[in-house]
Parts: structure tokens; sequence; C-alpha cells
């Protein structure tokens, strides 16, 4: 199909505001009277508060007020409160809030607050936690027993509390890269006949795994600033998305979502971090009613790794059976997750990995999600999928070689196609292109002619070449989209997505400039603010945005397009499928001559009310969306719909990289000296916007492979790394000089503008990439661990012992 | 690094900056300090993108928080405040500095450039600015103010620069978005409007 707009670059709208500073984000705003709030965290990892004294700090010049959990209301654990009292779970928790009229002012009169602490056992590492009279990380059981299910990845995890310990020598066992005998685990699934597929193994493959938690480094962090007018809240925060965040907010308030309002153009980043609301915005809302006054809570970069959630760390244990074909019968995989204080833990979307990448005849996931007193653990850019994907890599590349197949060729035979079982209930894709994708890959990387070739060694330098693949459900259905047409002939295209930078929230809005065939210039795209009216959408979360909303944007968009055709055929005579549409006007498709312009029907429109301009509306629209039509009700043609397109099963996003490193046996030091990364994410809709994604989440990768983690002090389970430069994400030196990127380009079918994301497999497969090609640098060995760091290496070339513990998590 | 900026201004902005984020003020640590007694000048004259400023500082104030927080230049972003990131980036005599590891004291007489100060007076957007918009270089935007305050002086010193001079002279700006291909795109871009 030849589209107008679909697979065209333009220049979003917000791009100029980012090059001249005039793009705004929460600490930019300060209104009229704003006064400052700073947080008491807490200085110990587990506990609960017995008393605070605030007298002193009240009693200073220009401190406002405090605010502690007395103020809110009641939290049960797990659930990550607002502010601690009952349960203290990690250091660097909010306690209490304290405003004054400066920052400064803020900052001091913390030092005078006493806070007497009743002190508790902690646990940093999971699997202390799960050996029989280990410690626990909460009095009431040590891990989340967990009542929903992760469909929606960003969703909070809920659940109670549940006990599991395993004798000492199975935990032993399990720490020696061994499966654990007759121990109890949390929760799992399992499809296929395990032991018939391992039967018809020809290679086996069983080892053990490790990956870190690694902070989200958001380079805004979550400041928040609110106000109050009239019983409404005007909420200034850093988010993925006003939908997902409204109603979690309003609760978080006491108020209905009606009565918030949440300014949000510009994020600062969030990678999963800010794909829902979170407790220190409940902060900011409740501490401004209690002052009658706008209050900014401002988050340092430090208090960022303390209480602004990571990815949760993985212990595993992995076995394999690949028959001599090179198809993948089996997997049977166990999975200890590192879920922090929240629980959060992501085994289930790492086995789904699995299921969808080497699609398995059999699987079995085991897994515990087990507390530990570290940092809140939250949704993170392909949560489980990528750190899945850094794991398993070499593991599949070593029963690769162990049947002499090339590693490439391994994928392309069990890659994923349009008819390919997923997920443990096997159900449908929409469809996938990976077989493709591979084969684009192979071409452009000429990887059969590098991967041949010796690996020739310089002085202490050895290359190691590597191939991954990343996935990740990439797509949705059931949100609405919300289209407008004023008498002045402008398109007004409203949009409830959050702004990452990804520009897919305007990307998607072309869908709807797609079906109206009408000229870019004419569209102004409505976004950030709950007042400009904004449908139901989905969180910028979870690569489903340019899959979810250009199905939204298209089926709003062929509403007002039936609505302009009722209206011409209202004035000319005959059907309405007697008309056409082009160059913004709507016509008699016999006679052009007999027609008129948008803008002439959206005068029309708004004569005729009704459903024509949004008095009235579908009953199957949202809330939410039902609000914002309200809002535009008589302000022209509306056009509005929900999205009950046909989708078949999972719409994935799929991705294949490969890489060439180089690693120096003497420091240690990796450099990446070529990558490219071919997405299948079906019809392009945005290059620019794609090879940002591809190349952005393969910077990603690379910190996961080489650098990024959460260390912890385990006699204090203080954090060690709160900086940038501790945790640590890429430098502009850490990367290839020139990436290349690319995509198959073929339409899904259950998106008529043919697209799916591929924002978080582009981590997965470069990651994969870089573990693959470690693993070949050093003649196949396995470190069974991310991030592989240089002292990981120099200890290997040295013969030296290594400094972690084997399955150790969190530790130095 | 440009040689105009000394390794021993460098590091001791970098110890500033360290001590105020351990004392967890950081940004605001001037505010904090100015009920002290101590006698220093407080009304500076500051040049800042070619318009003279007369500005109430206080002893120990950044220039980051004087520029947002007195001259409302919000342009520059405070994400890391101890000199880590580069967001804060401006220029002084036309050299990238870190603006919360600079005093505001230390810079009178100093040409100070922000990224509100790049476009020109018809309005007109700079090279850089251009250049990163046709790259589409951002993503988030929230290091943008600081990229593009990197490349802008880079290309003043050095009008044609290799994509790997271009690179070395970015590399002091953390990208959490990992833009960082498109950034160099956007300079090299920049670099041939410029020629």
């Amino acid at each position: 199909m030849t589209f107008m707009h679909i697979g065209k670059n333009f220049v979003p709208p917000d791009v100029e505001g980012k090059v001249t500073g005039d793009a705004k984000y929460v600490e930019d705003f300060q209104p009229e009277g704003l006064v400052y709030a700073r947080l008491l965290t807490s200085p110990m990892p587990s506990g609960r508060v017995r008393s605070i004294d605030a007298s002193e700090a009240l009693r200073m010049d220009g401190v406002l007020g405090i605010l502690t959990a007395d103020d809110l209301p009641p939290s049960t654990a797990p659930a990550d409160p607002m502010l601690a009292i009952e349960d203290v779970t990690y250091v660097g928790q909010p306690i209490l809030a304290i405003a004054a009229i400066s920052d400064a002012i803020a900052e001091n009169a913390i030092e005078r607050i006493s806070v007497e602490f009743e002190y508790r056992e902690f646990v940093t590492d999971p699997l202390e936690s799960l050996v029989e009279g280990g410690p626990n990380a909460y009095p009431d059981g040590n891990h989340l027993q967990q009542t929903n299910s992760l469909e929606d990845e960003n969703a909070t995890i809920r659940g109670g509390f549940g006990t599991i310990k395993w004798p000492a020598s199975e935990v032993e066992r399990f720490r020696n890269g061994q499966e654990p005998r007759n121990v109890e685990f949390a929760d799992g699934w399992t499809y296929g006949d395990l032991d018939a597929a391992f039967a018809e193994s020809t290679v086996i493959v069983e080892e053990s795994f490790v990956t870190a938690g690694t902070p989200h480094h958001c380079m805004e962090p979550r400041s928040s600033m609110a106000y109050w007018e009239n019983g409404k809240c005007y909420f200034h925060a850093s988010t993925q998305s006003q939908s997902s965040v409204n109603e979690g907010l309003a609760a978080m308030l006491g108020i209905d979502p009606a009565n918030l309002c949440i300014i949000n153009e510009n994020t600062g980043g969030g990678f999963g971090s800010k794909g829902t609301s979170y407790p220190t915005m409940g902060i900011t809302g409740q501490f401004s009613r209690l002052l009658n006054r706008p209050v900014q809570l401002r988050i340092t970069r430090e208090e960022e790794y303390y209480l602004g959630v990571g990815r949760p760390g993985m212990q595993g244990w992995v076995k394999t059976g690949v028959r001599a074909d090179g198809t993948v019968a089996a997997v049977d995989v166990i999975i200890i997750s590192d879920g922090g204080p929240t629980g959060r833990n992501s085994a289930s979307s790492s086995a789904q990995h699995i299921s969808v990448v080497y699609t398995p005849d059999a699987m079995r996931l085991r897994n515990i999600p087990v507390f530990t007193n570290t940092a809140p653990r939250g949704a993170q850019r392909g949560p489980g999928q990528n750190e899945m994907s850094a794991a398993i890599a070499p593991i599949m590349d070593k029963a690769a070689r162990q049947l002499g197949l090339d590693r490439a060729s391994f994928r392309r035979i069990n890659a994923p196609h349009s008819e390919s079982p997923v997920y443990e209930h096997q159900g449908p894709v929409t469809s996938a292109y990976m077989a493709e994708a591979i084969d684009k890959a192979s071409a452009m990387f000429n990887w059969p002619e590098r991967e041949a070739a010796p690996r020739q060694r310089n002085g202490s330098k050895v290359r190691g070449l590597g191939v991954g693949m990343g996935y990740h459900s990439a797509g949705g259905r059931g949100y609405d989209g919300l289209v407008r047409i004023t008498p002045d002939g402008k398109i007004h295209l409203h949009s409830g997505v959050g702004n990452l930078g990804t520009y897919s929230y305007a990307g998607t809005t072309r869908a709807a400039a797609e079906v109206l065939q009408c000229h870019w210039e004419s569209c102004e795209i409505v976004h950030g603010n709950t007042d400009q009216h904004l449908p139901h959408s989905s969180t910028q979360g979870g690569s489903n945005t340019i899959f979810t909303h250009t199905r939204t944007n298209w089926v709003a968009a062929e509403d007002a397009v039936v609505k302009l055709k009722e209206i011409a055929a209202g004035e000319f005579g005959g059907a309405a499928d007697d008309y056409s549409i082009a160059d913004e006007r709507v016509f008699k498709t016999a006679d052009s001559n007999q027609g008129m312009s948008y803008a002439e029907a959206a005068a029309k429109a708004i004569a005729l009310g009704g459903r024509f301009s949004g008095e009235e509306y579908p009953e199957d629209i949202h809330p939410i969306t039902q609000r914002a039509v309200q809002g535009l009700a008589g302000s022209g043609l509306i056009g509005v719909a929900k999205d009950n397109l046909p989708q078949r099963g999972i719409a994935p996003g799929l991705m294949v990289s490969m890489a060439e490193i180089e690693v120096d046996l003497e420091t240690g030091k990796m450099e990446i000296l070529d990558y490219i990364g071919i997405a299948d994410c079906g019809t392009i809709i945005h290059p620019q916007g794609l090879s940002q994604q591809i190349n952005g989440g393969a910077v990603w990768g690379f910190g996961m492979a080489g650098s990024e983690r959460h260390v912890y002090d385990p006699q204090n389970a203080l954090p060690a790394n709160l900086g940038l430069y501790q945790a640590k994400l890429p430098t502009m030196l850490d990367v290839p000089a020139k990436m290349a990127s690319g995509a198959v380009d073929l339409p899904d079918p259950s998106n008529p503008a043919g697209g799916r994301g591929v924002g978080e497999p582009s981590q997965g497969s470069a990651v994969a990439a870089i573990t693959s090609a470690i693993a070949d640098a050093l003649d196949g060995h396995l470190f069974n661990r991310v991030p592989v760091t240089p002292d990981m290496i120099v200890n290997l070339a040295s013969d030296n012992e290594q400094a972690t513990k084997q399955l150790a998590l969190n530790t130095f | 690094m440009n040689p105009k900026l000394s390794r021993r201004r460098f590091i001791k902005g970098v110890i500033y900056s360290s001590a105020a984020a351990a004392s967890g003020a950081g940004y605001y640590l001037a505010s904090a300090q100015s009920a002290s007694n101590t006698v220093v000048e407080r009304l500076l004259s500051l040049n800042v993108n070619g318009r003279t400023r007369l500005v109430d500082v206080a002893p120990a104030e950044t220039l980051a928080f004087t520029l947002r927080n007195k001259l409302g230049l919000t342009g520059l972003k405070v994400a890391c405040n101890r000199g880590e990131c580069g967001a804060c980036t401006v220029l002084l005599d036309d050299i990238s500095n870190y603006s919360c590891s600079v005093l505001t004291h230390t810079v009178k007489g100093r040409q100070i450039t922000t990224v509100e100060g790049l476009r020109s007076e018809s309005g007109q957007l700079s090279a850089v600015q251009q250049g990163f918009i046709e790259e589409l270089a951002p993503q988030c935007g929230f290091c943008t103010p600081g990229q593009v305050m990197a490349a802008t002086a880079l290309l003043r010193a050095n009008p044609n620069p290799t994509r790997e001079e271009a690179r070395q002279a970015l590399a002091g700006n953390l990208c959490r978005c990992g833009a960082y291909d498109h950034y160099l795109n956007g300079t090299m871009r920049a670099a041939e409007l410029l020629s």
C-alpha cells in the first residue's frame, strides 16, 4: 500500500523546543507562591518508625509543615507506600516530607528532625533469604504471593506474603549450577511433554545464570509539582502516560479522576519506571492540598538510586535440549527473582522470551519472587525478556557449537514465523518475520564470511562475533482514538500517550492523517495536558505505542470520515457511500464539484450537533475519553472510537543484532567495533524514530552487557552505586562511532497501518549479541552473568578466582 | 578536552560539586549558606547571551542555580548536579562548562552563553540546532540543551571536525536514551550547514 504519511519522516512538533531549551519539564515550572518539599529518608534497610519529633524543624523560619504517614490513607505491605511507618524496607525510603519557602531551608530542616526507628533483620541476596533460617525482608514472609497476572507489564504487581525456605544443601546445589531437588516454588507454568522432548534431544546444555538488577538512570529525576484550585488538582508530572497515571494518582489523592489535571508535555526518560503513578507523586499532591500552596518535590540524582525503582535481578538455572537437526526441543528454567521490597519480578516474561525466540516444543518455568531490602523494583525496558536474552544467548551458542551449527543458522532454524505458537498457552502471533530479519542482518553484516574467518589475535586483544535476538510483545487493543476538525480547517489529533522522546505519540497520529488523506500541515497534535481533552490511551511502554495507537487513530479518523460523508450526503443528496475524500474535501464520487471542504463540514457538524459534534458518543469508550469528548462537544466535527479492530494473538516486536567486539585480556576492556540491528516491526511508520529506537536500545544493551548493575554493601544494605558513573550507563565512547540499522518492513495484518513496536527488543538483541560475542572471543567460555565487567575478563585470562561468588547477587 | 578548559579548573569544579552532592544540598547549597554573615559582593553584573544582567548572587551559588532560578533560563537541565552528565552545559567564552560545577562568583566578566542564546536576532536557529532537528538527534530531550552547547563549542573551535573529533568533544555529555549516533549525525550535519 502506498501511504501519504506512514513510512515518511516528519519533524515532530516537540523537537524544536528540545534544541532551543523551550521544552518544559517538571522543575522548569515555578508558579507564584511555589514552596519546596524535601524528603527525610530511611538510613536503615528494615524496621519500623517508632516516633518522629519535628518540633525543632517546625520552629525554623520559613518551614511550612511536614507530611507523615499519619496524614495519609493507610497502606498495607507489601504495597509501596507513599511514606513508610510500619514497614521500612529499604535504605532511602521516604519517611516524611517537609516543606519550606526555599529548597535550602527544607533541606536544612530535615537535619533538625529526630526519628526513632526499631531495627529488623534484612537481606540483600535472595538466595540468603531462601535458606532455612535465613533473614526475611518483611516480618510476614520472604516472597510475593502474586495475585495478578502480568499481561500488562507496566502494571503494579499485587499480592500478599508467602514464605518459602529451601534446605541449605539445596540452595548450595543451586548456587553451584545444579537443579535443586524436592523444593517448593511460588509460581510457574509448563507446556508440552518436557521429558519426551529432552529424550529426543541430541545435545543437552545445563547452566546457571545471574543477571544484575539495574537502575533506570532517567536523566530527568522523578520530581513533581502540584497545586489545587477549587477542589481540582493540577499536577506537573514526569510520566509515560496521561491515562495510566490518572486513575492511580487520583486514588492516591482520594479524588475523582475528573478532578485531576496532569500536565506533562515532555518526560526526561521513563523506560518503564514512570509507567504508572508512583509514591512520590502522591506525597506532592497530598502535601500541596494540606498546605494549600503549590508544592514542588525535587528528587535528586542520589535519591533516584534509592527510591527510583530498578530492574529486578535474576538468579537462575536452565536446561536446554536440542535435536540433531538444530531444533530446540525442550527448555526447563528456574528463576529466583530479586523483587526488592515491592516483589516486582519478570520471571514469566523472561521465560516467554525463550518460548518466542527459540520456539521450543516443551517448556517449564518454576520461579520465586523473593523480597529483598534493596531498591524498589519496577518495569524496565523489556522487563524479563531482555535480561533473559542476555543470559540465554551464549548458552544457546554452546548448544549450536556442540551440534556443529553456525550460530545464526541455528537461530534461523528456530526463528518464530507467523504460524508459530508462543507462550505457555501456545497461542498465535499476529505475524512474525524473524527469519527474514536474520537473513537481512546476515547479508548486511556479512555474517557467514566473518563467522568463518579465524579470530586473529592482536597483541593482548581478541576478537569475537555475536548474534542476538530480542522480543517483546508490542501492541495492545481496546484503547480510544479522538480527532476533531474545526471550522478553521484545522485537524486536531488528540493523544493521551506519554512523550518519552520516541516520537511515537506523534508518529501514531499520522495514521489519522492517513485515513483523513489530509495535509500534515493542517494537523495539530494535542497532547500533554488532561484539560486539553485527551482520549484513554496506553502507557508509552511495552513497545506498544506504534501498534496500539496507529489503530486508535485509525478508527477515530474512520469515524470522522463516515461523519464527513454523512454530512455531505445530507447536503448534496445520495448516500454516504456515494462520497469520497481527497485534498481535505468530501465530495460526490461521481461529481467532485458537489462537495465541501473539511472546514465547511466541521461548521455543519456543529450546527447538526449530536454525534457529529460530540454531544453524543459511543457507549463503549472509556470514561476518560467520555470526559474528553464532553469537553470538546460543539467545537467541531468529532471522530471518536474505541479500537475494536480484530487482533490475532500477540503482536511481537522482534529484533536481530550482530556485533563484532575486541576484548583486551590485559585490561579487561571490551570495545564494540561493529554493530547492526535489524527489526521485524511490521511496516515502518517513522524511519528516523525507528533508527533512534534501534540504536538507543542497542546502547542500553551495551550497558547491560558490560557495566550496569546494582551493588549493595551486604553489611548494611547500603547501595554502592549512587551516581551515573558508578552504576554505570554507556557514554558516547562506549558505543561504536557508527551504528547500522534496518527493518524487514513487512506489514502486520492485524494493524491497518501495518506497524508493530520495537523499542524494547532493540536492547535485548543487542545485549545478546554482545554476550554471545564475549563467549566467542573467549573460546566459548561462559560467564553466565551480566554485566561482564573488566575484572571478570582479567581474572579469567589470569586464571584467578572470580571475585563474585557463583550465583550471588547484589554483592561486590 | 578543550585546552582552554584547564585540568585544574575542571578538578576544582568537580571537587566543589562532589562536596555539594555529598551534603545533599548541592544545587541549592548557595541559598543554604546565604544566611551567614560573610560579607561578599552580592550584586553581580553578568554577561549572559550578550546582555548584561544584574543578579543577586549568594557566595556559594552555582551558575546552574543562578541561570535557572534567578534568570529564568531553564533550558539547561540539572540532571546529576555533580559534574557527571553535562545536561547543564553552557559556554564560558565559547568553552563548554558544566554550570552545576561552576560558582557564579567566578564568571564575572566572562561571556556566558546558554542554549537560549543561540538563535540569531531574527530568531533563526543555529546550525547545531538545525542539524539536530534534521537528524532527529534528541529523544527525551533532557540532555539535549547540553549536547547542543557541547556541539556548539566544538564547531566554534573547529568548524570542520572529523566524526571522531566530534565523538570526543561530545563524550562528556551523557544520554540515557542512547541517541549518541544521532547527536553525532546532527553535529556533522551542522558542520555541513556552516560550510
